[in-house]
């Protein structure tokens, strides 16, 4: 009953959002103010009827309704109660509804957190949502109905995939899918303006905060990824260039691209073209992930089990999508005024500078991922691109970038002199040159040449944002905590969020940089007693023995972790069997460190007790999710910024009054 | 006419940066992409001798033998026409099992083993590789297979 009810609650979803997708807007070109105000009315109520139906199918993987096909392949009686939870988004159709549920709540945030903006362009941004959200619930209703029910009712579930049976992985979907389903809000404000004609800094000031807090989840969400696929695949890898990884990653660096376009965007008034292009392009390569996810088209580890009517149906829905959104684009574009003017060396040159870097690394990584349909396509023969092609193009654009991000921060809006420039920043040049210097010379061989580059791009970072910190607050007459304190407190929030965001980015840089040049991994035979030294650490094997979880079976291996005569760590990893489905799963066992990582875990079992194991040394690894912790941290900070929440009073402001410092 | 030249050079030097990524990439491509080759593709020697590629089929049932250093694997893949048997030193994935659809990738040696450096199986025990579920397709439009049962293992292996 509770399924029906379930399935009943989405049909009327879709109907209620047909009714905000046409509704809306239509009132908002006739100017119809009783059909705008139905907007918000009809957002909550789409939201409460898939919060429903998102409800009903948590209660029927809670209660183990094996009844219902999706709950009988996802899940098992012996599940701890909190997978049966995330067991909800561990297959295709769970995860579709979460996404609409999501899109739905964004919807009523939108609703609910506007009321500073005209009706009309609340109307017409709902309206859009709304049209969004009508393709989803289709997708849902006609091929992928979670609520399916299964005769006969089989006693037992399939389980959940093992792999997916963890704590990072409960939380990774739904942050991934903020945000993805986030930049439909950015997406729905571009296309809002581009229907009523008027793009300007009042836009781009409401769009902002909302495409700042989708970047920040998209964020942490990429980051839980790559944390849950280094400590559960077991391999040791924080990220792969899988197609799934890379169509996470496509939006982040449009979306990273879109944030900084939309602040030259609300201070200048300038690139508004672009950045409605690149709110279009943020939203359309979030749906390109999901079609290549869904429609199993790439071989990648992610990939959900094939179904060529799902991936023709969300082919077409981009299609509609990316076509109908250009073609607007293409009509109303032109009609955009042109922003302010802006020198060869102004803030808008390096922020366009850091938007191309952004958009041509995310070119490649969608040409390197499409490669191989490409080649089929073409009759050239199946091929796969490899990961070090990845990386090349990767290392061929990060310094550029990291030393733009170094620079960037310190130019002036509109015009800046070289000299001043030269002068603000030379000493973070010339210590940066001395940690490159100083690097160089403890690299052993010519090789590793990328560690004291790394290292010393991170130093500029560092050193030309205290420089810039220093700069902001020199006529400031306190001491320079109490400054920071009152800055903080007072207008300054933008800049800090970026600040700590920026140095994330230093952060991530060693992080990468150390794991990648340093890291040492040995497959090897130990039988218990045996002893191998690795970067100074000892691991010594004590031998393999039985035990049981709650769903599943595992051989837990012994292990103690010593520093010279010190033991530092004893780590149990294990092989674990699962009841359910029988699968195999290699549970690691990692000592976490702030400067490195040890970490083992176990192959096989090879006879007489003895193992076949791999031994990890990852130093740094913990930097690269920090790094991108505090980048998601400044996003946080950015949007609390006071302007934002004072804009009721400033939205009618004419544009060039508002925040030209900062 | 001053904005306009601004504009030009910005014009130029985003066409200059693309040209340049362009050309990188595609170099760098070629030297980074792995074809992949059917059992019977092999056998019929199509591969590239000189040249990483990829291999891909199922693990024929008993033929997994561990060698005597714990870590070298031997086993042999086919598409239901042809065997190619595989070298693997190091740790197998978890998914990895006779009769389970894999991916190697490696080069061929002198001796006809195909050397692995990498083997792919997949996180999902229903998900089969594209490739691999296109060559057992073909084997089977071809004929030579007498039974495969849709992208599930087939129950009679033929070696």
């Amino acid at each position: 009953m509770i399924p029906e009810l379930g399935h009943l609650a989405l049909i009327f979803a879709l109907i209620l959002a047909t009714a905000q997708a046409a509704m809306p807007l239509a009132g908002s070109l006739t100017g119809n103010r009783p059909w705008m105000t139905m907007a918000r009315p009809l957002a909550y109520g789409q939201f409460v009827f898939v919060a429903i139906a998102f409800v009903a199918l948590v209660e029927a993987f809670l209660t183990s309704d094996f009844s219902v096909l999706y709950v009988a392949q996802n899940s098992n009686s012996l599940l701890p109660d909190i997978y049966k939870v995330s067991a909800v988004w561990g297959g295709h159709e769970g995860s579709l509804l979460l996404w609409a549920l999501m899109m739905a709540g964004w919807g009523a945030a939108v609703a609910a957190f506007s009321r500073n903006l005209p009706l009309p362009v609340v109307a017409r941004v709902i309206s859009v949502m709304g049209m969004v959200a009508i393709g989803f619930l289709l997708f849902m209703l006609l091929t992928s109905n979670p609520f399916e029910r299964l005769f006969p009712v089989p006693p037992e579930g399939r389980d959940l995939n093992p792999l997916l049976q963890d704590f990072g992985l409960a939380i990774h979907p739904p942050m991934l899918y903020m945000g993805y389903v986030g930049f439909s809000v950015a997406f729905a404000f571009a296309i809002a303006a581009l229907i009523g004609g008027k793009l300007d800094a009042a836009w781009a000031r409401w769009s902002r905060p909302w495409t700042t807090v989708a970047w920040v989840f998209l964020t942490i969400g990429i980051a839980l990824g790559s944390w849950w696929a280094y400590y559960e695949l077991g391999w040791g890898g924080w990220w792969f260039w899988d197609p799934v990884e890379n169509a996470s990653l496509m939006p982040w660096l449009v979306g990273t691209a879109l944030i900084h376009s939309l602040a030259v965007t609300e201070k200048r008034a300038a690139f508004k073209s672009w950045t409605v292009l690149l709110a279009i392009s943020a939203f359309s390569l979030s749906l390109l992930g999901t079609f290549l996810v869904r429609s199993g088209v790439l071989t990648s580890v992610h990939a959900f089990a094939t179904d060529p009517e799902r991936g023709l149906f969300i082919l077409i829905f981009l299609c509609i999508v990316i076509g109908g959104s250009l073609a607007l684009y293409a009509w109303r574009a032109p009609e955009v005024s042109e922003g302010g003017r802006f020198d060869l060396l102004s803030r808008e040159s390096a922020l366009l500078l850091n938007n191309l870097l952004f958009v041509a690394f995310t070119v490649l990584v969608l040409f390197g991922t499409l490669a191989p349909l490409i080649y089929e396509a073409f009759d050239l023969g199946k091929i796969s691109v490899g990961f070090p092609w990845f990386n090349k193009m990767f290392l061929a654009l990060a310094p550029f970038l990291a030393l733009l991000l170094g620079i960037g921060p310190a130019t002036r809006w509109k015009s800046d002199q070289p000299w001043r420039l030269t002068k603000l920043l030379w000493l973070a040049f010339a210590l940066s040159i001395g940690v490159l210097a100083l690097t160089s010379m403890s690299a052993v061989s010519g090789d590793d040449l990328w560690v004291p580059v790394g290292i010393a791009l991170a130093a500029w970072l560092l050193f030309s944002h205290l420089i810039i910190l220093r700069e902001r607050l020199k006529h400031k007459q306190q001491g320079w905590r109490q400054a920071i304190v009152a800055d903080f407190s007072g207008n300054g929030r933008s800049f800090y969020g970026m600040v700590v965001a920026h140095l994330g980015v230093a952060m991530f840089i060693v992080g990468v940089t150390m794991v990648s040049n340093h890291q040492i991994e040995k497959d090897l035979r130990m039988s218990p007693g045996d002893s191998h030294e690795m970067a100074g650490y000892r691991f010594e094997f004590l031998g393999a023995q039985k035990v049981n979880g709650p769903n599943y079976r595992a051989d837990q291996g012994h292990f103690l972790v010593y520093r010279g005569e010190r033991q530092i760590a004893e780590l149990f990893p294990e092989k674990r069997s699962y009841l359910g489905g029988g699968m195999p799963m290699t549970e690691a066992a990692i000592d976490a460190g702030f400067f490195r990582d040890v970490y083992v875990s176990l192959g096989e079992a090879v006879g007489g007790g003895d193992w076949a194991l791999r031994l990890y040394y990852k130093p740094y690894v913990r930097w690269i999710w920090l790094g991108a912790a505090l980048m998601a941290l400044g996003g946080a900070i950015a949007v609390s910024d006071r302007r934002y929440r004072t804009a009721r009073a400033r939205s009618t402001a004419p544009a060039g009054a508002v925040g030209a410092k900062a | 006419m001053k904005a306009r030249q601004k504009r030009l050079v910005l014009v130029g030097l985003a066409l200059v940066g693309v040209a340049g990524a362009t050309t990188l990439a595609l170099s760098a491509l070629q030297s980074n992409i792995s074809y992949f080759f059917s059992p019977s593709q092999v056998m019929a020697s199509e591969h590239p001798t000189d040249a990483v590629f990829r291999v891909g089929g199922l693990v024929v049932k008993d033929t997994l033998a561990r060698q005597e250093d714990g870590l070298t694997v031997h086993f042999k893949v086919t598409d239901n026409a042809a065997v190619v048997p595989v070298s693997y030193t190091g740790i197998l994935p978890d998914l990895f099992s006779e009769g389970q659809g894999v991916v190697a990738k490696g080069r061929i040696g002198t001796d006809g083993v195909f050397y692995a450096e990498e083997v792919l199986a997949k996180h999902d025990e229903s998900y089969m590789p594209p490739e691999v579920a296109d060559t057992l397709q073909t084997a089977h439009v071809d004929g030579i297979v007498e039974q495969t049962t849709g992208t599930n293992t087939p129950r009679s292996m033929t070696q």
